[in-house]
């Protein structure tokens, strides 16, 4: 007998009592009824907490926040789809004053045709995406992979990821958030930079995913 | 809903780290001898029951979503081989691989097999309770794959050649200073000048890892939740490093309890709200990944799950301990347990410590299996645990039934009864009728003789020499309160009705 | 209203003046207090320690000797013993099969009270010292014990009605809610824990600064005392209801021969 159907058969053994399988009470909130300014507040709150950097601007001004973050990085990285109007602001050229490698471009773009190698993304200083949802209750971005946020090693490697998002797109509660989105795209939920609680149960910020965290809420 | 035509087969119980190899009051007794330990569970422990306490009372509807979380896994179980069907189909739809492994030797060989076949000798490992508790590391450093543990305590704990002692901060039994010494004697690259920071700490475990994440070829990890509905796999994690083994190796390999399903994409919005306030204290845990099969362009393309029994079946086949599977592994009652704050984790033997591990390892083995049956005896029954528990697993019912199972599974098998199993019986019967336990409480008065003039009695043999050990017995009253009502209310049988009546009440009380 | 007594064998044996206590208040209150003789133990012993079939006597005697008197509602002060009669007896009854035992079980686990229970939800007590006279001037601390918190949800009732007794300096217990460590044979089969868990709770007790750490339960009273009293400390136990029934004219005396008089010999 293979194992699947031993294993199978086992547990079929094991609910020979046959338990009921119960009704499941769905009582806790599934929606927070909060307005776009309470949303914000919220989410800015939480995010704070984590340890996260947090500015809330006019659509119309993204660009030259966005800039103003990327001020120290010597090359970032964007998905192709991103919003190209998100970086019109950013000097690519060598006036920063620092001086990118010889023959690197500034921005780097990661195209589903011409994925960046591991290696190379670990030399870029900073990633800049989209996002697909946040959840004002938790603290909460998430990326589901469509155009505008890539593939997940970009927003991983690089060590200060700059995430954008649109205050339409802020959620209360995490059921509402979960409701909008596809579950079956490879989905990342990120609550604030890297951090851990392994020693003494105290959390510090910054272990291996990005230590550095921009949260750029457009509204 | 399946249904089960056959004989119901007997159980087959579990192998791996699931065993207590002495028994729990002497490991006990061992690490209470260690003030250092005591001081750094007593101060772990302590941090994040407050942090825990915080975050679940921000919550107006926690005990709804437990409510809904208890529900779903008794559902899962009752519907178990169904859902596993349906979320093989789904998995294997989206081009992922799925082994099924009777227990630790059969999952350990699967997981080197997938290994080998890559042509790679080294692996990036994601924390995993169920690779732990198949002694994965160990199975592989045989067959020559080096295993590097990525999660900031399990590296701790294989830099330091121990073992893990709490499912959720492995080193929890360490303090700064002892991680600093560790690092510094184990890491070559580690800077000797390194402070005892958690944050300088963390930043060298980076450093030291780093180079492994960019270069693996090949990841292992186990799943916190499996969607069945869409073949979904999720790991909730804090570091970046799940996300790292997760999202650069090319070949991905994920072992999993088969318990660890949950029907569809709608639950996940009850178990992502109880999992990170339960286990880390905080709203949210930094990252969670979540992925369906292979995605092309994005993560690895070989993606593997290997499902693991190893005991879950037979544990399930117990009606009355069935629900220790809907564990979630927060480890929350193990942060508010009285008995586990004093002796942390290695004085349970298994993978499993704390009350869960207490109900779970000897559900896992039978408990009969080497000295597991002392675990459901690590409790004073105080109740702490139910409370934590964001699923709702009543531990103190299941603890009190295995012990129970132990108790009845030694009947008529011993030459001599134990003192327990004599004073046990003997009290059955005193206890068992008024008059009876009248007739002893006239002794009583001669315990005031043993006691003498202090009145306490200091010194008792046998088991009740535990008692004496460290708390004094006052001396017995000259008279019980029986004798005393007799006496003074004359009537004996005050209370018990004339039998006319005592005929209606007898009726209803069965009605 | 007529108040069945289960004194609990503990009390009944080795703390009478508990039971004394208890008639004494419920009188006081003008209650009838009838004290069903044939009651012994709730077995929680038995069944906490694996020894369910031993367990099934006791619990059959305990329902027998209950479900026979002519009461309105049963009275415990005991917490434990209150949870074993409610949520352990009828699941004893099912493990042997008994399903006309389950249900006498459940009828009398439905009328039994803890203490603080009656009093408060039951009787309406608010002020002990108006209602019942109750007179404590002595620094007290107070240990929630763990079944009467998590498995009957007392709450807050000990705690107000000590509040309410007259001249009483209710001093807060740190870590109130941890166990005392006793958990019936556990104290015994885990002695090292049990100890290290009573030794914490004994220094709690003792940074208090009070004469003596009441609660609702005896077995519990009687682990903490048993750690004072090796510890030399001066500090000791006494539960609850003792507190409840002192008064001015019978005040109960924190030291030494602690004597209550009952509401009926003091008529």
């Amino acid at each position: 007998m293979s194992a699947r159907e031993d294993i199978l058969g086992r547990i079929r053994s094991a609910l020979s009592d046959a338990p009921a399988a119960p009704p499941v009470p769905r009582e806790y909130r599934t929606t927070s009824e909060l307005d776009e300014e309470a949303l914000i507040l919220l989410l800015v709150d939480r995010l704070v907490d984590y340890k996260a950097q947090v500015s809330v601007v006019p659509a119309a001004e993204v660009p030259a926040r966005v800039a103003e973050l990327l001020a120290e990085a010597r090359s970032y990285v964007v998905p192709a789809g991103l919003d190209a109007g998100w970086l019109a602001a950013v000097d690519d050229g060598t006036s920063t004053g620092r001086a990118a490698g010889a023959g690197t471009e500034r921005r780097r773009v990661d195209a589903a045709g011409a994925p960046l190698g591991v290696a190379e993304l670990d030399g870029i200083d900073a990633v800049v995406t989209a996002s697909a949802v946040a959840v004002a209750e938790t603290g909460t971005i998430i990326l589901d992979g469509s155009p505008n946020q890539g593939r997940r090693a970009i927003s991983l490697v690089p060590d200060h990821h700059i995430c954008i998002v649109a205050a339409t797109d802020i959620a209360g509660i995490l059921p509402e958030a979960l409701r909008r989105i596809d579950g079956i795209r490879p989905l990342t939920m990120i609550s604030g930079p890297s951090a851990t609680s392994d020693i003494e149960l105290e959390r510090v910020e910054g272990v291996h995913g990005p230590r550095r965290l921009d949260v750029i809420i457009s509204r | 809903m399946s249904t089960f035509l056959g004989m119901p087969s007997l159980p087959v119980f579990g192998s791996g780290n699931l065993h207590a190899a002495e028994s729990f009051p002497k490991a006990a007794h061992r690490e209470l001898g260690n003030a250092q330990l005591r001081a750094n569970l007593g101060h772990a422990t302590h941090t994040i029951r407050d942090k825990r306490l915080q975050v679940v009372s921000e919550l107006p509807d926690w005990e709804q979503l437990r409510d809904a979380g208890s529900a779903i896994k008794e559902n899962v179980m009752a519907r178990l081989p169904e859902l596993l069907e349906q979320f093989e189909a789904n998995f294997t739809a989206r081009g992922g691989v799925i082994h099924w492994a009777r227990d630790a030797d059969e999952a350990n060989a699967i997981v080197a097999g997938l290994i080998r076949d890559t042509g790679e000798t080294e692996v990036v490992k994601v924390k995993s309770m169920a690779t732990q508790e198949i002694g994965l590391n160990e199975y592989l450093e045989e067959q020559g794959i080096a295993a590097f543990e990525t999660d900031l305590a399990e590296l701790i704990v294989q830099l330091d050649h121990d073992k893990p002692s709490h499912i959720l901060v492995p080193a929890i039994h360490k303090n700064r200073t002892q991680i600093r010494d560790i690092f510094l004697r184990e890491m070559p690259d580690a800077d000797p000048e390194l402070t005892d920071s958690p944050a300088v700490l963390a930043m060298a475990a980076r450093a030291h890892l780093r180079r492994k994440f960019l270069t693996a070829k090949v990841a292992v990890s186990g799943a916190n939740f499996a969607l069945a509905d869409s073949g979904t796999l999720a790991v909730v994690e804090s570091e970046g490093n799940g996300r790292m083994c997760l999202t650069l190796p090319e070949t991905l390999i994920t072992v999993m309890g088969v318990e660890k399903l949950l029907p569809g994409w709608r639950d996940l919005e009850v178990f992502m709200q109880l999992l990170p306030r339960s286990s880390t204290g905080e709203r949210m845990n930094p990252y969670t990944s979540l992925w369906t099969g292979v995605t092309e362009g994005d993560g690895p393309r070989n993606v593997h799950l290997v499902l693991l029994d190893n005991g879950r079946s037979a544990a399930l086949a117990d009606e009355m301990g069935r629900s220790a599977l809907h564990c979630i592994r927060c480890s929350a009652c193990m942060n508010v347990c009285p008995v586990y704050e004093r002796t942390g984790g290695h004085a349970y033997g298994s993978t499993y410590p704390g009350p869960i591990g207490a109900i779970l390892s000897p559900l896992l083995t039978g408990i009969e299996a080497e000295e597991n049956s002392s675990l459901p005896y690590a409790s004073s029954l105080c109740g702490a645990c139910y409370d934590a528990c964001p699923v709702k697993i009543n531990i103190p019912d299941i603890l009190v039934h295995l012990r129970s199972k132990d108790v009845d599974s030694k009947r008529g098998t011993k030459k001599l009864p134990s003192q327990m199993d004599v004073g046990m019986k003997a009290a059955s019967w005193a206890l068992s009728s008024g008059k009876r336990l009248g007739l002893v409480e006239k002794g009583l008065p001669l315990g005031r003789l043993a006691a003498g003039p202090d009145k306490k009695i200091s010194k008792l043999p046998g088991i009740a020499a535990g008692w004496t050990q460290s708390r004094d017995i006052p001396a017995p009253p000259p008279e019980s309160f029986r004798s005393w009502w007799a006496r003074e209310h004359g009537n004996p049988n005050d209370g018990v009705v004339p039998p006319q009546e005592t005929a209606t009440q007898g009726k209803e009380g069965q009605a | 209203m007529r108040i069945a007594l289960f004194a609990t064998c503990i009390v009944d044996a080795m703390y009478p003046r508990t039971a004394q206590a208890t008639v004494s208040i419920l009188e006081r209150l003008g209650h009838e207090v009838v004290f069903p003789a044939g009651q012994a133990c709730c077995g929680q012993m038995h069944v906490n320690s694996g020894y369910l079939k031993e367990a099934v006597p006791v619990v059959a005697n305990h329902v027998a000797a209950f479900d026979s008197a002519d009461y309105d509602v049963a009275v415990a002060p005991s917490g434990s013993c209150v949870a074993s009669v409610k949520h352990q007896h009828p699941m004893v009854a099912r493990s042997c099969g008994d399903t006309a035992l389950e249900a006498r079980a459940t009828a009398v686990g439905a009328k039994t009270y803890e203490l603080s229970e009656l009093l408060v939800d039951v009787l309406g007590v608010t002020d002990a010292a108006a209602q019942l006279g109750s007179y404590f001037p002595h620094r007290v601390t107070y240990h929630p014990s763990c079944h009467g918190m998590r498995l009957l949800r007392l709450g807050d009732r000990q705690a107000r009605l000590l509040r309410s007794v007259a001249g009483i300096d209710l001093a807060e217990l740190p870590e109130a809610d941890q166990c005392c460590g006793f958990g019936g044979t556990f104290s015994m089969k885990n002695a090292d824990v049990s100890s290290a868990m009573l030794a914490d709770k004994t220094a709690n007790i003792r940074s208090t600064g009070a004469a003596l750490c009441t609660g609702g339960d005896a077995s519990c009273l009687m682990h903490i005392g048993g750690g004072l009293s090796r510890e030399g400390s001066a500090a000791t136990t006494l539960h609850l209801a003792e507190i409840l029934a002192s008064t001015l004219e019978a005040p109960a005396s924190v030291t030494g021969d602690v004597r209550v008089t009952t509401g009926k010999a003091s008529r």
